[in-house]
């Protein structure tokens, strides 16, 4: 078996060590050693979006990331976004204008596009498309992923 | 036992509160929190980490399997061949099924399980796999479906002889079957045209694209109880294929469905989870099997891949008169691709008298295909849609036109024996040509194309229960795979039923241990057959209700009647009572007769047919061969939608999978027979910045049969998508194509070898 690693990191604001192997990816672990499972692994490879996360306010494929580069990091997950009982309004919006089909991008999705409204509050249809181009979903054809995040951006512009 | 209500209660002039409105579904809120389940989600203490071997060659002879050095790995738990499944005879449905799991004596596609191993980590599974030895004979091999009909083809199977041809040869052939559907007199048909047209097509394999890589647990007991947690279209079809196949009883398999991450059709089969429950059973720990999506390409789905040939004939003045088509499916390396969908939905909404279709199903060393909403059709409308659209061209026709005066309705005989109830073809075709896309001048560059397509839509065995709560909320039990959120739909139905807030109800799927059997969830058949019994179930509550306010009133259950959510007397002369709420019914039932709840058990018949029309803008760059979607409108008849938002949805994401299939998708297989684009990065679906917000018509032409009149909607939005976009494609550059994917490089191969001519 490989030699471990000692890591210490702050998930959604709780800090946390782990072990983990050489190899493994910060997905590998935040699944299967912190049983943060809302995150979700499409492809392995950076291609379909569905494990985004946030470390250090960059958002990343945390299948791209290694487990051990985590350390002394800050890292935002799905399971950090509605804050108590509170939704986040792209959580909602997601819910009212059915932005989510089957759910298995949905985590993705939302963590990108609350980073793409933190940079960019209002984004036009155009903008939101190109920023989620990483993001694949298979159920909905997009349009009313695109609704919701429009719709989530105007609301918390007050607009 | 009857197979569908007997009195539906359908009712056009019924005035519902629930049915028709768009509630937030109550599986939301875990699927936006990161807290639903899926399959690859589910951890048990001592869980095991497997790993599958797969063959390297696409044909090849497995003359031995070394574990040895596997197993004496410190960490390696099981292991696992194809001697751990009971043999079964080759060529039975249960045989190929147990193959197609784990390579018996012979690998037949690049990707094909030969072994596979538990261990106590990832990397050492990993490690493991590497130590197994296999000793492959390499065979020639084939992939594409024509060239394995050739006599001198290298030959998958020894056993298959070509079904439905006379005096056919005993030599072994890869042409599993002939099929041959025919109606009237294609050659009197065809001499009565003034107009005849006729290409060939082709269509690529493409995969279901499925988010979600399959994902399993297994557990087994030392006296041989099986668990088995997956993502699934149907627990009990993996149940009882799993007893067939390991031949373990199915009181002895419990299979519980996580999150569905999406099927499409590519969840209807199992692949690793009969490999995860042998290794469970050697290890006696938890094995959890996940995916990669490397291995998603390579050995799961893809929808078959087809070569037709198709003619048609019309009058000058727009009336069909006879279709012809042969057509040949690629099945993969096993028989299995619902292929005889296509030659009976393939004209079926056009009132044609004189059709004659033949079709054969190949194997070659791919793959088994799965099955992909509307299982085999949407290749062959590609072609029909097209044949149509030069017809109108041809004859100086409108092409919405030339579809409404040629649309089947009721009382037409299909292909297929079915006689057409009322159906709402017309009227979606006089919905798209009153919408706003279709009547808007076609802008400048662009090239506008429209196409129609068909799904029978199934019914089939189902079961559920309603059960009713003492403080009168309601609890249902599915069985049902919900892929798209059939819940909340369901739950209305009930709520609508029993005349109360659909906030009252809550829907949980059941393993199979809870319930009946259930069809898998496929074929647009969920909705309606599972909204059908949980309506009947509903409607044996609301007897049990009325006959226990009876009790509580002291007269005959016969002067109760249920209205609005309560209990009331039938008339005047019953005596004057308060009504009764299910509430407080339910409250009492411990002092009644117990529990109240509603079951009910149907094989499901009276699906009503669908009928989509889509309509689409294009802009070819060409430059590039670039196809850009500018505009699209999906119009289709859903008979009722029950959660319109959630119907858009299906449209919508039917015709961006339709998009990815017309511009993008295909497979690359090397000279060797391997895949070589096996990654979402080379295998491109659409993404965001692909399309455009998809437009959607529904129309409502009510199927009488189902209580509150619903057809079902999953499969008919994919039907006509890459028809219709070839059809602006042809609009916008002059050529026509006929063959897909309409990527950039074959359509600028196109362009140019038309402007050298």
């Amino acid at each position: 078996m490989s030699r471990k690693y000692h890591v210490a990191t702050t998930v959604n604001g709780d800090e946390y060590e782990y072990l983990c192997e050489p190899q493994q990816t910060l997905l590998d672990v935040l699944r299967d050693e912190l049983m943060l499972t809302g995150t979700k692994e499409g492809c392995g490879t950076g291609d379909c979006g569905a494990c985004t996360v946030m470390v250090d306010g960059t958002m990343i494929c945390s299948c791209l990331m290694l487990a051990v580069e985590a350390g002394g990091k800050k890292v935002e997950t799905i399971e950090g976004m509605a804050k108590g009982e509170e939704l986040h309004p792209l959580q909602r919006s997601f819910l009212e204008l059915n932005g989510s089909q089957c759910g298995i991008c949905t985590p993705g999705i939302l963590i990108a596009a609350k980073a793409l409204i933190d940079r960019n509050p209002d984004p036009t249809e155009t903008e939101v498309r190109y920023w989620l181009a990483g993001n694949l979903c298979r159920c909905t054809g997009y349009d009313k992923i695109i609704r919701s995040v429009l719709a989530a951006a105007k609301e918390m512009r007050g607009a | 036992m009857s197979t569908i209500l007997d009195r539906s209660g359908f009712n056009p002039d019924k005035k519902l509160k629930i049915v028709g409105t768009s509630p937030i579904k109550h599986d939301g809120i875990d699927k936006v929190t990161g807290r639903a389940k899926f399959g690859a989600d589910l951890f048990l203490p001592g869980m095991l980490v497997g790993k599958i071997l797969r063959s390297p060659h696409p044909h090849a002879v497995i003359k031995s399997i070394d574990t040895s050095a596997a197993e004496a790995l410190p960490g390696v738990k099981a292991v696992v061949t194809r001697t751990d499944f009971p043999e079964l005879p080759k060529g039975s449905v249960a045989g190929d099924m147990s193959r197609n799991a784990m390579a018996r004596e012979k690998a037949l596609y690049d990707g094909h399980p030969v072994a596979a191993v538990a261990a106590t980590s990832e990397s050492i599974a990993k490690q493991a796999l590497k130590l197994i030895k296999v000793d492959y004979e390499a065979l020639p091999h084939v992939i594409d479906p024509v060239a394995a009909m050739k006599p001198d083809a290298p030959i998958l199977h020894d056993h298959i002889r070509t079904k439905g041809v006379k005096d056919a040869a005993d030599k072994p052939t890869n042409v599993v079957e002939r099929l041959e559907l025919k109606m009237g007199d294609v050659d009197a048909g065809f001499a009565q045209a003034d107009v005849i047209v006729e290409h060939e097509y082709d269509t690529k394999p493409m995969h279901q694209g499925y988010i979600e890589p399959q994902g399993c647990v297994a557990t087994c007991t030392e006296d041989g109880q099986v668990e088995l947690w997956c993502c699934t279209q149907g627990p009990w079809v993996f149940r009882d294929r799993l007893t067939e196949i390991l031949k373990i009883e199915s009181s002895k398999i419990r299979v519980t469905q996580s999150e569905l991450g999406g099927g499409f059709g590519g969840k209807t089969g199992f692949y690793p989870e009969p490999i995860a429950i042998l290794l469970a059973r050697k290890s006696k720990r938890p094995v959890k099997i996940a995916l990669t999506r490397g291995e998603v390409f390579r050995a799961t789905g893809p929808v078959s891949g087809t070569k037709s040939r198709i003619k048609m004939g019309v009058t000058r003045d727009g009336k069909f008169t006879a279709a012809d088509a042969e057509l040949v499916f690629q099945t993969g390396a096993f028989a299995g691709s619902m292929f005889f969908n296509a030659p009976q939905a393939m004209f079926t909404r056009y009132d044609l008298k004189n059709v004659k279709t033949v079709s054969y199903e190949v194997v070659s060393n791919r793959p088994k295909v799965n099955s992909f909403r509307a299982p085999c059709v949407p290749q062959v409308v590609f072609g029909v849609e097209g044949v149509v659209n030069e017809l109108a061209q041809k004859i100086g026709m409108d092409p919405l036109d030339l579809r409404i005066k040629n649309a089947a309705a009721e009382g037409y005989k299909t292909i297929y024996g079915e006689t057409f109830g009322p159906i709402g073809f017309l009227e979606t075709l006089i919905a798209a040509k009153n919408c706003d896309h279709y009547k808007s001048p076609v802008p400048q560059g662009q090239g506008r194309g429209v196409a129609a397509g068909f799904w029978f839509n199934r019914g089939g065995e189902t079961t559920g229960t309603l059960n009713v709560a003492t403080d009168g909320s309601i609890t249902l039990i599915l069985g049902t795979s919900d892929v798209a959120g059939s819940r909340i739909s369901i739950s209305m139905m009930a709520a609508e039923e029993l005349g109360i807030p659909v906030d009252k109800v809550r829907a949980v799927m059941a393993d199979t241990h809870s319930l009946g059997f259930n069809r898998v969830t496929a074929g647009s058949r969920t909705t309606f057959a599972t909204g059908m019994i949980i309506v009947d179930s509903a409607r044996k509550a609301i007897k049990e209700l009325c006959k226990r306010a009876a009790g509580i009133w002291g007269v005959a259950p016969e002067a109760v009647t249920f209205e609005d959510g309560h209990c009331k007397p039938a008339g005047a002369n019953v005596g004057e009572f308060e009504p009764l709420s299910i509430a407080q019914i339910a409250a009492k039932t411990q002092a009644t007769h117990g529990a109240i709840a509603g079951h009910s058990e149907m094989n499901v018949t009276g699906a009503g047919p669908g009928f989509g029309l889509h309509i689409v803008d294009v802009e070819v760059d060409r430059e590039t061969g670039r196809v850009d979607i500018k505009r699209y409108t999906v119009v289709e008849d859903a008979g009722k939608a029950i959660h319109p938002l959630q119907v858009e949805g299906q449209f919508q994401g039917g015709a961006v999978q339709g998009i990815g299939w017309a511009l993008n998708e295909e497979y690359f297989y090397g000279a060797d027979g391997r895949l070589q684009n096996a990654s979402f990065l080379d295998y491109r679906m659409p993404v965001a910045s692909d399309v455009p917000m998809i437009g959607t018509e529904i129309v409502e032409v009510p199927n009488p049969k189902h209580p509150f009149g619903l057809r079902g909607v999953g499969e008919v939005p994919v039907v006509p998508t890459m028809a219709a976009i070839a059809n602006a494609i042809g609009n916008a550059i002059g050529i026509r194509p006929r063959s897909l994917p309409m990527s950039p490089p074959r359509l600028l191969k196109l362009m140019d070898d038309a402007d050298a001519k």
